[in-house]
């Protein structure tokens, strides 16, 4: 999930980092208010999650409380991406000596969060790793063990960083490395990081993703950042075809059908077990197939939730068929799944045979499975055929078909 | 919509048993079995298709009074 910006700040100043000084206002009296007691220019940036601030117009600066004001009454009503601000953050313009850019984020090759640290702050961390790779500094650490200022400094040494800056900045990525494994974070970022005048560091704009799944464990953090369980912080707002997938999965306790997401194509997915639901979207894509949907099925799931979660997929715009695909399933039970998808189409009144491309779910009480899918008509495969030869078989099913 | 994939069929004298009834409402995982007011035993129709033939209700009734039946493959029978 992602935060706003002034929870980031939060977020960033309860880890011990420095951040400049800085409101959070909803009214543009606040604003004045805010302004007021840093006493000395300010920036009013939107508070959106979403990209562009800059360019949209999002972001002012203002050199007395009444200019802080006005602009806040502008980009308080600034839509910005099909997003409102939340609210604006009131923050000092810092005089800054250098930006560094400071990071920590997962690497999913190495299975290990990594540090990220620039002498070139304030622009895209992609963009300078592109173009400047000798100025990002890289270290990755185990999050299983204490984070500690060594590794930090290494990290921030490599690119040449010296002195007490290098004395300084230290402590700050190593804070930032912690509370990315204290935090759950998927992403933790300042950018920039900005050494002052003066030689100390703050940190001026910060960016912070954290796993969904760590919600329960994060609940104190979220509570007192006033995120509410309502708040689901996803890139867009559920479609009321995905909400209807949420239904689904909450009917029942048993199994899962998660992670419904809708896209445009013809063919409907009832996909899943462990990364095969990945695994098997690409491969349909792959093929020149064109998924109507995205979803998760595992954890051996009710006959109720299996034949939901069809028809829901089957009765979605558009589809002329579904595939039935997972990799090898352990637990979940092939039989089950079956009767699921085949209720569906019955009781809608498809012929499971015509509307049901391919199943290909090898693995727990397959034989008894099979029984069904012959009963009814329906082209199967066990686990001699792969996950890409099926996606493929259905993809030119319904290539005839259309 | 009637069940699709499975039938449980109980002997009579069973079903009128409040006892075995409520050993059939409790072992089934999936509750097939419910016992109305006066304690005899209820078929839960929407409930038959979840079964998972786990053989709890066979072997919680005696000999051959509990069978299920599977549907989707002629009717062949599972019991004690």
């Amino acid at each position: 999930m992602r935060f706003f910006e002034y929870e980031s700040r939060q977020i960033v100043a309860k880890a011990g980092i420095p951040v400049s000084r800085h409101g959070f206002a909803t009214t543009p009296e606040e604003a004045r208010r805010i302004a007021e007691e840093i006493a000395g220019p300010v920036v009013i940036k939107s508070q959106v999650l979403t990209g562009g601030r800059m360019k949209a117009g999002g972001v002012k600066f203002a050199d007395t409380p009444d200019e802080a004001a006005e602009h806040a009454a502008f980009v308080l009503q600034l839509e910005i991406n099909g997003h409102m601000p939340r609210g604006v953050l009131v923050d000092s313009r810092v005089s800054v000596k250098q930006e560094y850019y400071a990071g920590v984020v997962w690497d999913g090759i190495r299975k290990q969060p990594v540090m990220l640290f620039s002498d070139m702050g304030g622009i895209d961390i992609e963009e300078v790793a592109e173009t400047h790779p000798d100025h990002v500094g890289r270290g990755w650490f185990s999050n299983l063990t204490d984070v500690s200022d060594y590794q930090a400094k290494q990290v921030i040494a490599s690119i040449g960083v010296t002195g007490a800056a290098l004395t300084r900045a230290t402590p700050i990525l190593t804070r930032l490395a912690q509370l990315f494994v204290e935090r759950d974070m998927t992403l933790a970022e300042i950018n920039p990081l900005a050494q002052l005048e003066d030689g100390s560091f703050v940190a001026v704009d910060a960016h912070m993703d954290m796993e969904n799944e760590a919600r329960p464990r994060q609940k104190q953090l979220l509570k007192e950042l006033g995120v509410g369980d309502e708040e689901t912080r996803q890139a867009r707002e559920a479609t009321p075809f995905e909400l209807a997938g949420e239904a689904v999965d909450a009917a029942s306790h048993r199994g899962v059908a998660g992670n419904v997401t809708e896209f445009d194509g013809n063919l409907g997915l009832v996909i899943g077990a462990g990364g095969g639901s990945l695994t098997l979207f690409d491969a349909v894509r792959a093929h020149g197939g064109k998924p109507a949907n995205y979803c998760e099925i595992g954890g051996n799931p009710s006959v109720e939730k299996a034949c939901g979660l069809a028809k829901l997929v089957l009765q979605k715009p558009g589809v002329d068929k579904i595939a039935v695909m997972m990799s090898i399933v352990s637990n979940t039970r092939v039989d089950i799944v079956a009767r699921g998808v085949i209720k569906a189409c019955v009781e809608l009144g498809y012929d499971p045979g015509e509307k049901i491309a391919i199943f290909r779910i090898p693995g727990a009480w397959e034989d008894e499975g099979f029984k069904i899918l012959e009963r009814y008509g329906v082209e199967y495969c066990d686990r001699s055929v792969s996950m890409h030869e099926a996606a493929r078989r259905a993809v030119e099913k319904i290539g005839v078909a259309a | 919509m009637p069940a699709l994939f499975i039938n449980v069929e109980v002997d009579e004298q069973v079903a009128q048993d409040p006892a075995l009834a409520a050993k059939l409402t409790e072992v089934c995982p999936v509750d097939i079995y419910a016992q109305k007011g006066d304690g005899t035993l209820a078929i839960v129709e929407e409930n038959l298709d979840e079964c998972v033939l786990c053989r709890l209700c066979i072997d919680a009734a005696p000999h051959g009074s509990v069978r299920v039946v599977k549907l989707y493959e002629d009717g062949s029978v599972l019991q004690s």
